[in-house]
Formats: structure tokens, sequence, C-alpha cells
């Protein structure tokens, strides 16, 4: 991982480590601040529209400076881990996109996928470029709902509506491929739900002629924007090292000028076989972020069409009678396809016993899955890595010696979504 | 960092050129927009062509289900009185609907083709009661129905036993 050595036009903003060690994750109001009697302790969220789910802050505040901060979280704690825990590996699939509500494809993956390393699976490569071709459609689709969003709380109402335009047609396209907009469990264990539906393609490449136009659009609109432009430069700033302290991915750690995807540092999917380039911005604050995402929109917009193009024919999932249900058409003629069928569904396959964690790089920063089987026909051990989370602790380092307006642009910037942070 | 007041007023070409654009809504309650083919939505329960029920009421749908939202209670069939193909049939079988979270793995247990997910979103209800649907209601045709894009357009062809069973 190499930390980029060239701030854009010498005008890096500050340099070196804004956080004391131990790091923080909460903001303390200085003593001598305490003594005084102007602190005013403000409960911001959870119920409030721009904290993106349910995300309470607690700030402390000196006039207008934030100086006192902690975020809480666990409003949407749902225990969706123990849940799984308490399922078969194979109905526990629909549990894992529905954390992170939007980028339900990279959790599904992340969750099939190390379930296919413990059983030792290859997958068909038309599944492999099918999966890599839904994800990046899934970042486009979240990148979207965060620009949107962010753009909103920010008062620019005109981006979320076009934002909104180009997501639809993402989840049109989700619609028609895992038959629901956003939850689709279109991802098994060897493979994909079903094959890829006649059409699909033409209305896919119809989606990428039209996005990159989009996204011009959509910075037509913001970049001279003066209002935009002095609500993001210089605000929620994140040096690289600090990022780097913080266990920061995905967006939040490229904007600050590190030059890390796990897509081209651990290629997973048919990721080496495609071309892209990872955006990355020199001086970490909200405007630099915003760029990354609408860098990466594009990018991945590129990666779609190598896919249309590169996607190989063939099964679409393994044949595996012990882990994959068998083809439909034989449980009506073979017995031995029907007792696999039933013995699968009742009491699910069983996976070797072990443990494993695998990283995808989710629209968020490295969403990781770590299972542990005890060789039963349920996991015994799932838990989440989320991005998400591991931003919200960055949130105390972003505020610092800045005003409660900029909180606003400065967390909504880290796009985190609860309901993975609190799963 | 010093944008002009000019440089704003660009963004106010994206949305002025809007005007002249064909809109991208709906007026939804009047106008539906055809789903896919594959969309998941109220469930439908089966009959073979000479009336008998296609559910032999063998309990793989509440197996498969991740949400416990089914229950099926079977009984042996009468000689006189036959109500499935089967030996056996649901004599109860209920969907909680408000449980269900349409994942239709239900469909893809059932070895028999019964219970299918239909395309009909429209399904909410003032009352969970209402939302319990019977062996009746999911054998019913559904009150409401939506339109659904061309299969051949936007599906993979039937597989051959589905069009000679």
């Amino acid at each position: 991982m190499a930390v980029a050595s060239e701030r854009s036009s010498g005008e890096a903003i500050y340099e070196g480590s804004r956080i004391p060690s131990p790091i923080p994750s909460v903001l303390l109001v200085p003593e001598e601040l305490r003594l005084g009697e102007d602190i005013l302790e403000v409960n911001f969220g959870p119920n409030h529209p721009s904290t993106h789910g349910v995300l309470r802050l607690v700030v402390e505040l000196d006039g207008e400076t934030v100086v006192g901060l902690r975020a809480v979280i666990g409003y949407l704690h749902t225990g969706f881990e123990k849940s799984m825990e308490s399922k078969t590996w194979w109905k526990a699939i629909p549990y894992a996109p529905r954390m992170d509500y939007l980028s339900f494809q990279a959790n599904e993956l992340a969750f099939v996928m190390a379930i296919e390393k413990l059983l030792g699976i290859e997958v068909p490569p038309k599944a492999t470029w099918m999966r890599m071709l839904l994800c990046e459609l899934n970042r486009v689709h979240s990148h979207l709902v965060w620009l949107g969003t962010s753009a909103l709380e920010l008062g620019a109402i005109s981006p979320f509506w076009y934002t909104f335009r180009e997501r639809d047609r993402v989840l049109d396209l989700f619609e028609m491929v895992g038959g629901v907009r956003m939850h689709t469990r279109y991802f098994q264990v060897g493979g994909l739900a079903e094959d890829i539906p006649r059409g699909f393609f033409d209305e896919c490449r119809k989606f990428v002629e039209v996005m990159p136009g989009a996204v011009d659009q959509y910075e037509q609109l913001l970049d001279q924007n003066e209002i935009w432009l002095r609500r993001t430069k210089g605000v929620g700033l994140l040096s690289a090292e600090d990022a780097l302290a913080l266990g920061q991915s995905g967006p939040v750690l490229r904007g600050s000028g590190v030059d890390w995807d796990l897509r081209r540092a651990a290629p997973y999917l048919a990721y080496d076989q495609v071309e892209f380039d990872v955006p990355v911005k020199q001086n970490g604050d909200v405007w630099d972020r915003y760029k990354v995402h609408m860098d990466e929109m594009r990018e991945s917009t590129r990666i779609v069409d190598q896919a249309l193009e590169g996607m190989p024919g063939g099964p679409w999932i393994v044949d595996d009678r012990k882990v994959v249900l068998p083809p439909r058409e034989e449980l009506h003629t073979s017995m031995e396809s029907l007792i696999h069928h039933f013995k699968l569904v009742t009491e699910g396959f069983r996976v070797p016993e072990g443990e494993v964690y695998l990283a995808v790089e989710s629209p968020r920063g490295e969403f990781g899955c770590y299972l542990c089987s005890d060789g039963g026909p349920k996991p015994w051990r799932v838990r989440f890595r989320a991005p998400s989370f591991v931003a919200l602790e960055a949130t105390a380092t972003l505020m610092r010696e800045s005003l409660i307006a900029d909180m606003i642009a400065a967390v909504g910037s880290l796009d985190t979504v609860m309901g993975e942070c609190d799963r | 960092m010093s944008p002009q007041p000019v440089d704003t007023l660009k963004g106010f070409a994206v949305t002025f050129r809007q005007l002249f654009n064909k809109p991208i809504t709906v007026q939804y309650p009047e106008y539906v927009r055809p789903v896919y083919p594959r969309f998941r939505g109220r469930h439908r329960l089966h009959l073979h062509e000479n009336g008998l029920e296609k559910c032999v009421g063998c309990s793989l749908c509440a197996a498969a289900c991740p949400a416990d939202c089914i229950r099926v209670v079977a009984a042996e069939n009468e000689p006189d009185n036959r109500v499935s193909a089967g030996e056996r049939y649901a004599r109860i079988y209920e969907i909680n609907m408000s449980r269900c979270i349409f994942c239709g793995y239900c469909e893809l247990a059932c070895p028999f083709d019964a219970i299918t997910l239909g395309n009909e979103f429209e399904i909410s209800e003032y009352s969970r009661d209402d939302l319990i649907y019977t062996k009746d209601v999911l054998l019913a045709e559904p009150i409401k129905t939506v339109p659904v894009a061309s299969k051949e357009e936007f599906d993979t062809p039937d597989p051959y036993y589905k069009l000679h069973s």
C-alpha cells in the first residue's frame, strides 16, 4: 500500500496526523471549556433526516464550534449475525443482503464467496462475470443514492431527482435478473440462482450508454455551484495517515490520498481481466470524497461495459449435487435428485470444519465476512466487517475544530449505512 | 476557490433544459408500470388440470422458509373425497404475509410446482389478521392483477417439463 507521494498543486491543507494516541472515536471537551458555562449539549438524531438512518450524535457546542462529539449507535441493531447462525447455510443467504440495504449484492457476494471458499467450490466463469457485473451496477446504485441524499442535505434538491432517475434504471435491471428490486438472493452457493434472462444485455447496454452522460449532468449541476463548493471544500478533513490509523477503506480512504482498492490489490471474481482505474484524490475533504464517488461511477460503468462484452457462456451454477439444488426438471424423473432436493432443503449441506475471512470491495469499502464452521449444516459463527462502522469511528477526527453546520457535510460524506453499521 | 456567481447559473441550465424533456415519472395508481416476468410478489397455490391440488402437504416450503412464515398441516386423502393428487394433502396451508420476505425459497423448494410467487405486489391490508393468507385465498385468482412484461423478451425460456406436465 503506497501513500500517494505528491499532493495536488502544492496546496495540501495539512499533513501528518491530528489524532493523539490512543486513537479516540469520541471527541472530548477540553477541561478548561468544560468548567465554563458556555457548552451546549445537543442531541443530533437518532431521528434526524440527515443522519443517514438512525445515527445519534451527541454534540457539545461552544458557540457554533463543535468541541465534543460522541456517536451513539445500535438503534438499528437487528441481530443479523446471530439469526444467520440459527439457519442453515442456504437459508442464511437472504439475510446477508438485508444488512447494507444499498449494497446488497456486495454483501451477498461476500457471504456466498466465503462459503464457497470453505467448501472449495470452483464457480463457472459465467457466474463469476455476472456477479462482477451486478456488483458494479450495485456500486453505481449505492453511489447514486449517496450523491442524491448528500446533496439534498446540503440544500441541493435537484441532484436527488436526477440521481434517482438512473437509480431506478439499475433497480429495473435487478428486478429483471433477480426477481425483486433490492434483496435479490441471486447469488447462490456455486453460482447464480437462475440463468441470465433474455433481453438483459440489451437493457444493460442501454444503461451503460446513458450513464456517463448522466454523471456529467450531475457534475454540471454541482461542480460550479457556489454553495456546494463552499460547503464541501476544506470541510471534514482526514489526512492519509489518520485514515490509515483509523482503518478506513473505500472512498473515504481514497479521498484521503491512499491508493488502495481490494479489486486491484487482491483481485477476486474477474477483476484482473478487466481494465479500470482507481480514482484517488489528495486532500481528504468532503469535496475529494465527492469526486472519488463520481469517478468511481464512471469506472464502474466501464467495468459493466467490459463485462457485457466479455460475458462467457456455459452453465450458470456448478453441478454439485451435494451443495446445489438439482435442476427442476430432474425432480419429476429422478428419485435420486428428489432425495438430494429434500435433503438439501430440510437439513442443508454440510460445510467442512474451518474458518475463513473473505473481503470484497463494497461501495463503502472493505466488506469482510468471517465464517466459522464446525462441520455442521449451520454456521457456527458469522461475523461481518462493516465499512460503515469503521467510517463512523472517523467522525471525531473529521469534526475537529469545525462548525456544527459542517457536520452534516462531513458525516454525510462518510457514506454510512446504519443497517450495516449496527447489523 | 473563488467561484463566480455566474458559474452557479450553469447548473440551472441543466434543470432548464429538462423542462423540454419527456417526464420519466408515471401517475402510479392510475398507471402501473409492467413488472418483469421474474418479479416475486403474492404467492399462488396451483391446481392440476383435473381440479386436484398440486400441493401434497410435504411441508418442504415451510422447511425452506428463512422467515418461518409458512404453516402446513397435512391430512390423508380419503378415496371418495380426493383433494390432492398425492397420498396426502394440505389440510391447513397458511402464509403470514407480514413476515414473508419474498425470497422465493418456497418456490424453489416445492418439488411439484404447487406454490409459485405471482407478480401482484399491492397486498397491503388494514389489519394484520388479513395478512395471514389461508389456502382458499392462495388458491383463488388474485383480485388485483398487475401488467407483466413479455416473458419472451425478459425471461429465460420455460423448461421442457413445465410445458408438458
